[in-house]
């Protein structure tokens, strides 16, 4: 448990160094060391996908991820999609669906939408909502956040950049 | 004029005002605020679900690294002054609030001691080094257990595990079904759910030493309610003790209760003149968070046949777990499991008894619908199965009870009384939206391709909401639920802020209120700031719970705002040298009607504040540009809906698939049509979980064999189907603004309308769904039973 490693994670595109424990997690790493709060917590088991970030372009579980094993990484969170005052498209896509009540959930949703969004056809309702199957929401019962990734397949297809 | 203006605001599809910032990752809960020296705490709990606790011994923990201090409820005996639960009900017992326990442990993971360290990492290494040694007794694992001959006393001065009862009765119950020509009824059985809110519980507290203020943050729905519990237990006045919600990552009742780590966390702040903090993981929050829905109900329904409904009776034991939850008390559940029994239904004869038991279980408190789940479901099986014994539709067996539009006000024969509200109208709004002859005749048709077996089950309801002062939200609690406060200001920049006593957990609050007042004022909405979730905000102030914000918080709101106007409109004709009959407000902007004369409401404010010689000085005083008016609406209103699921079950697999959802809800005058229906969708998801999918298992010992969501199943978007929702505007009601309560209905409904479509869809192997959820292993034991009855009865026959 003990020695610290150094390590340098590029978050949301800018490089931190820190020396850090090897048990902490990815989670707390981004929390704790970082101040990224946006990424949240929900069971650190692995399954309500709260915590949910990309590690070079994949979404992963920053519960079940620890810091030391991004070393050299890119990492994105909820933070490097949009600010308060010019919200990105999947934010605005929410707001206008009324995708979101308590908003604890929000960052893992944002960061899998991403996801899914750059590697899948999301032809029909079922494949989204196989593909939203890995994060749980309590407050909404999915059906806002469902049309809210209707709307940014289609808007894909028109405008697939 | 104006008082007639035609709202803008309210009834539209405005954007969420939070949003933005939770939306951002830049939204604040208990969780997210960094302080250098903060200490963390880590519970040592208890694996016992009954013993004495003979000794702890805390030394190692106290010698490792980070660690600052450790306590024990010894330790913390003259900073915790004791509380409990009361009520004026009769045979009601209040248990003491433990917040650590002392000489016995009641429940797998009530904690025992507490570590203050450096880190969470830390902090949770030296706790678990505490040794405790225990003395094991009796594990009363059920209901059973503990009303069992000679069953060990949970609570030995309450001299019973029986620690409420409570009886309704009306009408000639034993007459009617004496006279009845027909009858049904069984026993049902519901399991116990928690509200899993995807926020863990997570408190934090500050002391400032010189000042001797300490501030509590906390996930919490009930402000209020915190610090006034607060302020008992440590002895502090209100105005050295605040109490915060920050945003809250959903409640659905979980959140609305004191808690012991919340009393840890204020007084070890105090007494280490420090900033504490302990954020719950997500296997304390499935052993530790309150838990509902755990109950067993023996009921009877007598109609005529014409499928009239005549008399019901019903028993009803609840497993309240160990402790009478805090402030709400133990009875709160069951009691309303009988109260809500009747439904919206016209009963001349009712009879509900209930007993809450308790057990070695964690505490029962409220969640969301408290009890009405319970109640619907059986209520609603039992109404499918007259309907079935008299062969008639379950829909027109609805039609031919529920209480018609003539007959209100309703008493219900629990006492509760309805309102008009649109039970009839969404009954049939709901079988419009859902095509259900069109359904009917496809089910007709057999099983699908798939063999799969389709079902299509209907639920009405009626609920109360935005209960005033009359009658306490919990029975008896001697704690006023009924008023809300609001406080409007202009201030000297202009800038228009109302404070709430409420507590906003996802329900978009925040735009609610500011379209209200944003209405009655004449601004946009984004230009009120609402400031609620903060004991500091009013003089008194409780919280969000039981569907009562947008009624009683809008209804304070709508006053307050009224007042400040007219206040803006006798500044303004000053200032103008006009009758206030011509001033008018608009966007922000107040002007003479018909002239060129206008000004901002900053122009106006600084007129009034700080340009001395603009008005006569008494105008300050008189006119303050200040209003707080309390809203009180006395009784509650009726929130009515109808829901029907249609579901396809796999006689193989034993999985139900829920295909379609429809609600048609009545709550009045819709706010923001956006977040009602938000709030249905995640209303009935939960009930589909409480139907289906969601139970926490405890084996006999009273360990618990759902500590992880991978046991206690969750349901993902690819359980729950798209939902549609109906608004049925009836007559608004008799409260401020016309609004209902609505949070909770999604959840009431659910239960019976899940339960009646797989009963329905197992008709051809006739089955009756008494017991929910009705999970895999549940269908798949009653798929088989059934065909060996039906072999059995085929060799009688033959
Ligand atoms: S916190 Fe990582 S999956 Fe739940
Ligand atoms: S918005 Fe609350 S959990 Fe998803």
């Amino acid at each position: 448990m003990s020695g610290r490693h150094t390590i340098t994670v590029t978050v949301n595109g800018r490089a931190y160094t820190r020396e850090v424990a090897p048990r902490l997690l990815l989670a707390d790493f981004l929390r704790e060391e970082l101040g990224l709060t946006g990424t949240h917590v929900g069971c650190e088991h692995g399954i309500c996908g709260a915590c949910t970030v990309l590690i070079d372009g994949d979404s992963a579980r920053s519960c079940l991820t620890l810091a030391v094993q991004c070393d050299g990484a890119e990492v994105g969170t909820i933070e490097g999609l949009g600010r308060v005052a010019d919200l990105g498209r999947l934010q605005q896509a929410f707001r206008e669906h009324h995708a979101l009540q308590c908003g604890f959930c929000t960052a893992g949703m944002l960061i899998t939408v991403t996801d899914l969004l750059a590697k899948y056809p999301l032809a029909s309702e079922a494949d989204i909502r196989e593909g939203l199957s890995g994060n749980l929401c309590r407050c909404t019962g999915y059906e806002n956040i469902v049309r809210a990734v209707q709307d940014l397949v289609a808007a894909r297809e028109a405008d697939p950049a | 004029m104006s008082e007639t203006q035609r709202p803008k605001s309210v009834g539209a599809r405005v954007q969420r005002l939070e949003d933005p910032r939770l939306l951002a990752g830049r939204g604040r809960f208990t969780d997210d605020h960094r302080a250098p020296d903060t200490l963390h705490l880590a519970f040592r709990r208890s694996e016992e679900a009954h013993a004495r606790i003979l000794a702890i011994d805390t030394a190692t923990a106290a010698a490792m690294p980070g660690v600052v201090a450790v306590f024990t409820a010894a330790d913390l005996a003259g900073e915790i002054r004791p509380v409990r639960a009361e009520s004026r009900m009769r045979d009601y017992y209040a248990t003491e609030f433990v917040a650590l326990a002392t000489n016995k442990v009641r429940y797998v993971g009530e904690a025992i001691a507490v570590v203050a360290a450096e880190s969470r990492y830390l902090a949770e290494d030296a706790a678990a080094e505490i040794e405790v040694d225990f003395e094991s007794l009796p594990p009363l694992g059920d209901t059973d257990a503990a009303l069992a001959e000679g069953a060990a006393l949970l609570h030995e001065e309450a001299a019973s595990n029986v620690i409420a009862r409570r009886e309704f009765a009306r009408g000639e119950v034993e007459e009617a079904f004496f006279a009845a020509p027909h009858r049904v009824g069984g026993r049902f059985r519901m399991h116990r759910k928690t509200p899993a809110a995807i926020e863990n519980r997570a408190y934090r507290a500050e002391f400032d030493p010189g000042r001797g203020h300490l501030t509590v943050h906390s996930a919490t729905q009930v402000p209020g309610l915190i610090r006034d519990a607060l302020a008992e237990i440590l002895d502090l006045p209100g105005s050295r003790l605040r109490v915060v919600a920050g945003d809250v990552g959903g409640g659905f009742g979980g959140k609305a209760s004191l808690y012991p780590e919340e009393v840890v966390v204020a007084a070890l702040a105090r007494r280490l003149e420090a900033t504490v903090k302990w954020t719950g993981d997500r296997l304390e929050d499935l052993t530790t968070t309150s838990q509902a829905f755990d109950e067993v109900v023996e009921a009877e329904l007598a109609f005529d046949g014409a499928g009239r409904l005549l008399g019901l009776t019903a028993e009803v034991v609840g497993d309240v777990g160990a402790y009478s939850i805090y402030p709400w008390t133990a009875s709160l559940e069951p009691v309303q499991v009988i109260s809500f029994l009747p439904g919206p239904y016209r009963l001349p004869a009712y009879r509900g008894a209930v007993r809450a038991v308790a057990t070695n279980k964690p505490p029962m408190g409220p969640y969301r619908g408290v009890g009405r789940p319970v109640s619907v479901f059986v209520m609603e099986r039992l109404i499918d199965m007259a309907a079935s014994k008299l062969g008639l539709d379950p829909v027109e067996m609805r039609r031919r009870n529920l209480v018609a539009a003539d007959e209100f006000p309703y008493r219900a024969g629990s006492g509760l009384m309805w309102d008009r509200s649109g039970f009839h109208e969404c009954l049939e709004a709901a079988v419009a939206e859902i095509d259900y002859a069109g359904r009917r005749a496809a089910q007709s048709a057999g099983p699908g391709a798939d063999g799969r077996l389709i079902g299509i089950g209907v639920a009405s309801y009626a609920e109360l909401t935005g209960i005033g002062s009359r009658i306490s939200a919990a029975p008896g609690m001697p704690i006023n639920t009924g008023t809300e406060t609001a406080t409007i200001q202009l201030d000297s920049t202009g800038a228009v802020r109302a404070a709430f006593g409420i507590a906003s957990h996802g329900q978009g609050l925040e735009t609610t209120l500011a379209q209200v007042i944003a209405d009655e004022l004449g601004v946009a909405p984004d230009a009120v700031e609402i400031v609620q979730g903060d004991s500091a905000a009013v003089p008194h102030g409780t919280g969000t719970y039981a569907s009562r914000s947008t009624v009683l918080a809008g209804g304070a709101a709508i006053l307050s705002a009224r007042g400040l106007r007219e206040r803006i409109v006798q500044v303004a004709a000053l200032l103008f040298e006009a009758a206030a009959d011509d001033v008018e407000i608009t966007d922000g902007i107040v002007a003479v009607a018909g002239t060129d004369r206008r000004m901002s409401f900053r122009e106006l404010a600084k007129a009034f504040y700080s340009e001395m010689g603009r008005l006569p000085r008494e105008v300050r005083d008189e006119l303050a540009l200040e209003v707080t008016r309390v809203y009180d609406p006395f009784f509650g209103t009726t929130t009515s809906a109808t829901h029907i699921a249609v579901v396809a079950v796999d006689p193989e697999t034993c999985e139900v698939e829920v295909l379609d959802y429809a609600v048609a809800e009545d709550c009045g005058r819709v706010i923001n049509p956006a977040i009602v229906d938000g709030q249905v969708h995640g209303g009935v998801a939960q009930g589909i979980g409480a139907a289906l999918f969601e139970e926490v298992r405890h084996d006999a010992d009273g360990q618990c064999l759902t500590g992880s969501f991978v046991d206690y199943v969750v349901p993902s978007a690819a359980e729950i189907p798209a939902i549609s929702v109906t608004h049925v505007e009836s007559v608004l009601p008799a409260t401020e603004g016309g609004f209902r309560g609505m949070g909770e209905g999604g959840t009431i409904g659910a239960t019976g309308a899940i339960a009646n479509a797989v009963t329905d869809a197992l008709r051809p192997l006739d089955i009756d769904i008494m017991e929910l959820p009705v999970t895999p292993e549940r269908l798949f034991r009653l798929i088989q039973n059934a065909k060996i009855n039906a072999k059995t009865k085929e060799r009688d026959e033959t």
